[in-house]
């Protein structure tokens, strides 16, 4: 278990106050000017040494991902910072709680990582439905600005550096990162063909880097206690602490701060109080947000909460959003309503995805009631397997992964419901 | 330029190339619904998928990806394949299988690529989407439900016509497609989304339910609404022209036509005259050639005989009347109708000499005196091109709506002589500057400050001409060509009080200073011209004739006959042949091939299709300066120019919804 000294977000709880300050007594803001000091690319180094992987979803290494941006500007575009806290995964909910009771460590990161990559400012795109959270952060920016923490001469460090609150108007998929620049720019919010990527050509057609809540605010922290401290915590590759998010049939549902690769039984026993209803009542997993596929309770008992072990089981890490489902869930119902979500949250852009999350929940709806034929469920497993891999962006996979964990771990009850279904009409036939 | 295999079939492309262009090279067909060669790339129909390596081991959107050095493209995979048919499958879900009621039938990208590449049978057992129509004015009819989403309708009103009124709404498998608040799409290219659109969502309303493809002849004609010259393709049925379609050409209309080019040919079976009229005690009633004929004979014209052209007859036409008319002994012909008396000594002076291609290079406009979305409306997406690339542009005259940023100077036209520092500046800057003279500017005598503009700030230099005049009227480069211009004007041809005039189709001028004359109406449309006229002797239209035209460029292009001439009507050089027998002189010709062949040796220039060499602008007349306001531009109403588009009725429904439409509405109220 993680020790309480090793904790990034010490007031994650909102034990104490999240004004500014608060946060410096915790430690923000505490000479922001000499880790800026050390130079863009000692920090960027710095990162990558953490092992520090995007915890949005995808894992992408933080550091190498800054380091894509331009070293100068040849043609006078300037660079931008866009920070996604459009956190709108079902089961996601830790970008939230940072806003809320540390956003300092947020606005802090920006300055710190924006000036790591040679950005003019920050954008943080926050989601719509977050209007406590809004309010929060601009206030927390307002004060930083006051403090002149941040814009001209950003902490005295010489470095000119503005943050901006943008807020969503309730999209899911502006929680993609070209989408969000789209969103940002005005447009209707439907993700960009890459290449160019946005490092190349984004916000505005300048270079820019989309960066989750979550990874830009720890970069103070990894700075002050060195990449070592950091990538002292879990296995290889899968370095670092990470906020875990576990909703569903836990006795005790929480945010909390742990050790990556942490295995998911003592994430649960240790944190969450036990499945509801003891061990054997837990039935499947959903590890990482609603967009990776779910896992069975036998499998996801003693594996390792990170991205790679999550990888093993045909699943993923993503947001670490554990959505825990015991023995009382209807499993297929459960995947049905993601789905409904997916076909709901559809840019409608390209096709596979406008067309077939529609086509996929209207089966999911049958497959809940048992109303198909086998030969149907073979058939929905072709329809996600058209859809992913051929749409613009990862909203596509996304829709079909569950569907496609359902099918890989659930079809003997598929196939008992539509035997079910179908006997009942034989009988009321006769 | 990068090396790429296709296929197993190594090619070299481009620079910039798209693995789509690159595939395309090699030969290879790559289905496709969003792509287009003219518009951005959206990416988003998902059918040109491919397969690339190196890259990740998913099918590659071929049309968004850049060809670089070492791609193994694959277009003949197993992947390629199922890629192809699940996004077929998705894209014919929730599109009704309405075919056999669906004009785009015959022509439709969907249909076409379903058989070549789908999978035969559906699997979709749900509730089709059914979308509501929605109201996009009197040309484009909707039926939404078919749409596919591929925005190229989207993307065309944004990029080319630079009018935002297209859109998505909402979001997903809900997404629709409409214009802003369901008003009329309200510019002058706006049908040019029926051609665009590869489905039948889009459809054109005035021709909805008349043909099918496979039922129509298709003859190479030349526009003649204005004097842009784009090429058209006129699809007849029978003795009927059912509709005109842009061809591709990229010196000329690229792939566009303006809507009054596509929609008036409506026109070309009403208000027509079949029979020969004669004024019978002050009325025009029914009669015969011969006594047409004779009646002409009778008045004894000797060598008092005038020929005026009007604005869309063809170069032969005309120089069959000047031949006429110079075997009577005249050399009466004129082609401004309006009175302009321009100089015309020196034709490079008088023509678009940029070219259409060209003015897309130029960076810095000076547009005197020409409303151009109405004058020549694809003159105005090639300038709209040339602002895209950074040009600017001033514009002299009163305001009208650009559809780039422009400067308005105000509508004096002495502006051109105290330019503005700013203005001044950005001319003696540019690179390629150029200057647009429209007919108001020409009405207004200030052909001689363009040419000192010109002069002055360097519109001529060595690969660049910059000096332009922009005609509206098809016959006027070829009129002038011919020699149809007299040094006063149509006020020498006044003055030479001829006895007989021939109207060839002239219906924007006044015949009242000719009360005293035979007036023998030579055309095709019972319009103003025929309602002053003594004698009315009918003619073809353009689509009833070959003929050769000259668009404001000098381009020499040649259409081709569509249809047959209705009732009693003949094509125009056969009428003025017989007259030439029944007024007793000899014209030197007994055949269209031998018209031609005449013309050809008076003019060489119209023998070869392409741009005319009219040589090197007049020096001097630097010290032109042009005075006085334009009040107003010379066209009122963009849809009802000519006689052809004043009988249609789709362009007066046009006129009426879309430009007079709200006053006409409240008034009936």
């Amino acid at each position: 278990m993680l020790a309480d000294k090793d904790r990034i977000f010490t007031n994650l709880y909102g034990f104490q106050d999240w004004g500014l300050k608060a946060a410096q007594q915790r430690g923000d803001w505490d000479d922001t000017k000499s880790l800026i000091a050390r130079g863009h690319d000692a920090i960027i180094e710095e990162v990558k040494a953490s092992g520090l992987r995007g915890r949005g979803g995808a894992g992408f290494p933080t550091g190498l991902k800054w380091s894509f941006m331009p070293k100068e500007s040849k043609d006078g575009r300037p660079s931008f910072l866009v920070i996604n806290a459009d956190e709108s995964e079902p089961g996601s909910c830790k970008d939230r709680e940072i806003i809320r009771h540390d956003p300092h460590k947020l606005v802090e990161g920006a300055l710190v990582a924006g000036y790591a990559m040679r950005a003019r400012a920050a954008y943080i795109y926050i989601r719509g439905e977050y209007i406590r959270e809004a309010e929060t952060l601009q206030a927390a920016i307002d004060e930083a600005y006051d403090a002149g923490l941040i814009g001209k001469n950003a902490s005295k460090s010489g470095y000119d550096f503005d943050v901006f609150l943008h807020r969503g108007a309730g999209a899911y998929i502006c929680g993609e990162e070209t989408a969000m620049i789209e969103s940002l720019e005005g447009k209707k919010g439907q993700p960009r063909l890459k290449p160019p990527f946005p490092a190349g050509a984004g916000l505005y057609g300048c270079p820019t880097t989309v960066n989750n809540v979550e990874s830009i605010a720890v970069v103070p922290t990894i700075l002050r206690r060195g990449a070592s401290w950091f990538s002292s915590f879990g296995r290889e590759n899968n370095k670092g602490t990470k906020l875990f998010q576990i909703s569903g049939h836990v006795n005790k549902p929480c945010v909390v701060e742990e050790a990556l690769s942490i295995p998911f039984s003592e994430l649960i026993e240790k944190h969450c109080g036990g499945i509801i209803g003891g061990k054997d009542n837990l039935l499947a997993v959903i590890p990482g947000g609603s967009s990776v596929p779910l896992v069975p309770a036998a499998q996801i008992w003693d594996a390792p909460m990170d991205f790679d072990g999550l990888k093993e089981l045909g699943s993923g890490l993503g947001t670490a959003g554990v959505i825990v489902m015991d023995k009382s869930t209807d499993i297929v119902r459960a995947i049905s309503r993601l789905s409904y979500f997916y076909k709901h949250e559809s840019c409608g852009q390209c096709t596979p995805c406008r067309e077939g999350t529609g086509w996929m929940w209207r089966m999911m709806e049958r497959l809940r009631t048992g109303d198909a034929a086998i030969e149907e469920i073979d058939m929905l497993q072709q329809v996600t397997k058209q859809v992913e891999g051929h749409t613009i962006c990862a909203l596509g996979d996304a829709a079909a992964w569950p569907i496609q964990g359902l099918i890989r771990h659930f079809r003997p009850e598929l196939e008992r419901r539509i035997e079910e279904h179908n006997a009942k009409f034989a009988e009321a036939a006769e | 330029m990068p090396k790429v295999t296709v296929d197993g079939q190594e090619i070299e492309v481009p620079d910039g190339a798209t693995v789509l262009q690159a595939c395309e090279l090699a030969g290879k067909e790559i289905p496709r619904f969003c792509y287009h060669e003219r518009l951005s790339i959206a990416g988003n129909c998902r059918m040109c998928l491919v397969e690339v390596k190196p890259g990740p081991p998913k099918p590659q959107a071929s049309c968004a990806l850049p060809a670089t050095e070492g791609q193994e493209i694959r277009t003949d995979s197993e992947m390629v394949k199922t890629a192809r048919e699940g996004v077929m499958e998705f894209l014919l879900i929730n599109h009704p299988l309405d075919c056999p009621i669906c004009d785009q039938g015959g022509e439709c990208d969907l249909q076409d690529q379903s058989v070549a590449y789908g999978r035969g049978a559906t699997r979709y057992e749900e509730n089709k989407r059914a979308v509501t129509e929605k109201y996009m004015g009197p040309l484009i009819k909707t039926v939404m439900t078919r749409c596919i989403h591929c925005t190229r309708c989207v993307r065309f009103s944004e990029e080319i016509a630079g009018v935002d009124e297209i859109g998505a709404l909402y979001r997903g498998e809900d997404m629709q497609i409409t214009t802003y608040l369901e008003q009329a799409a309200e510019h002058e290219l706006s049908a040019n989304v029926i051609d665009l659109c590869p489905v039948g969502a889009l459809t054109s309303r005035p021709y909805a339910f008349e043909a099918r493809p496979w039922e129509l002849k298709k003859t190479l004609s030349i526009d003649v609404s204005d004097a842009v010259g784009s090429n058209i393709r006129l699809d007849s049925r029978g003795r009927e022209v059912m509709r005109a379609l842009p061809r591709i050409n990229d010196d000329v209309n690229e792939e566009w036509i303006s809507d009054k080019a596509r929609y008036q040919v409506d026109g070309l079976s009403k208000r027509r005259l079949d029979k020969v009229f004669m004024r019978k005690r002050g009325k025009l009633q029914p009669a015969s050639w011969d006594e047409a004929f004779k009646a002409i004979a009778k008045a004894k014209p000797g060598k008092d005989i005038a020929a005026i052209a009007g604005d869309m007859v063809d170069c032969e036409t005309m120089f069959a009347a000047k031949a006429l008319l110079k075997a009577c002994g005249s050399t009466l012909v004129e082609g401004r109708q309006t009175g302009m008396d321009y100089d015309v000594s020196n034709l490079a002076a008088v023509n678009f000499n940029s070219t259409f291609g060209g003015i897309e290079t130029a960076d810095a406009i000076m547009i005197v005196g020409s409303h151009i979305r109405w004058e020549a409306a694809l003159v105005n997406v090639r300038i709209r091109k040339a602002v895209k690339r950074g040009a600017r542009v001033f514009v002299v005259g009163p305001q009208w709506d650009t559809t780039y940023p422009a400067e308005f100077l105000g509508d004096d036209l002495s502006v051109l002589g105290e330019l503005p520092k700013h203005v001044v500046e950005a001319f003696k800057d540019a690179e390629r500057p150029a200057i647009i003279m429209g007919g108001a500017a020409l009405a207004k005598g200030a052909l001689g400050a363009g040419l000192a503009f010109a002069e002055s700030y360097g519109l001529v230099k060595d690969g660049w001409n910059g000096f332009n005049v922009l005609h509206f009227s098809a016959a006027r480069m070829g009129g002038l060509m011919l020699g149809f211009a007299q040094k006063g004007g149509l006020k020498d041809i006044v003055a030479a009080k001829p006895r007989v005039v021939f109207s060839l189709g002239a219906d924007e001028m006044d015949f009242e200073p000719f009360a005293d004359a035979l007036k023998v109406y030579i055309g095709h449309h019972g319009d103003r011209g025929a309602h002053a006229a003594d004698i009315i002797l009918p003619a073809a239209s353009f689509a009833e004739k070959d003929g050769t035209y000259v668009n404001t460029e000098g381009r020499v292009q040649f259409a081709e006959k569509a249809v047959f001439a209705p009732g009693d009507a003949r094509e125009d050089w056969t009428i003025l042949r017989a007259l030439a027998d029944a007024l007793k002189v000899e014209v030197g010709f007994d055949s269209f091939a031998e018209l031609q062949a005449a013309m050809i040796r008076e003019v060489p220039a119209l023998g070869e299709e392409g741009l005319a060499a009219y040589g090197a602008l007049p020096k001097g007349g630097s010290a032109a300066k042009a005075e006085g306001r334009i009040a107003a531009y010379p066209i009122k109403d963009f849809y009802l120019t000519n006689p052809i588009a004043r009988a249609s009725a789709v362009m007066q429904q046009c006129s009426s919804e879309l430009l007079g439409g709200g006053e006409l509405a409240e008034a009936a109220e």
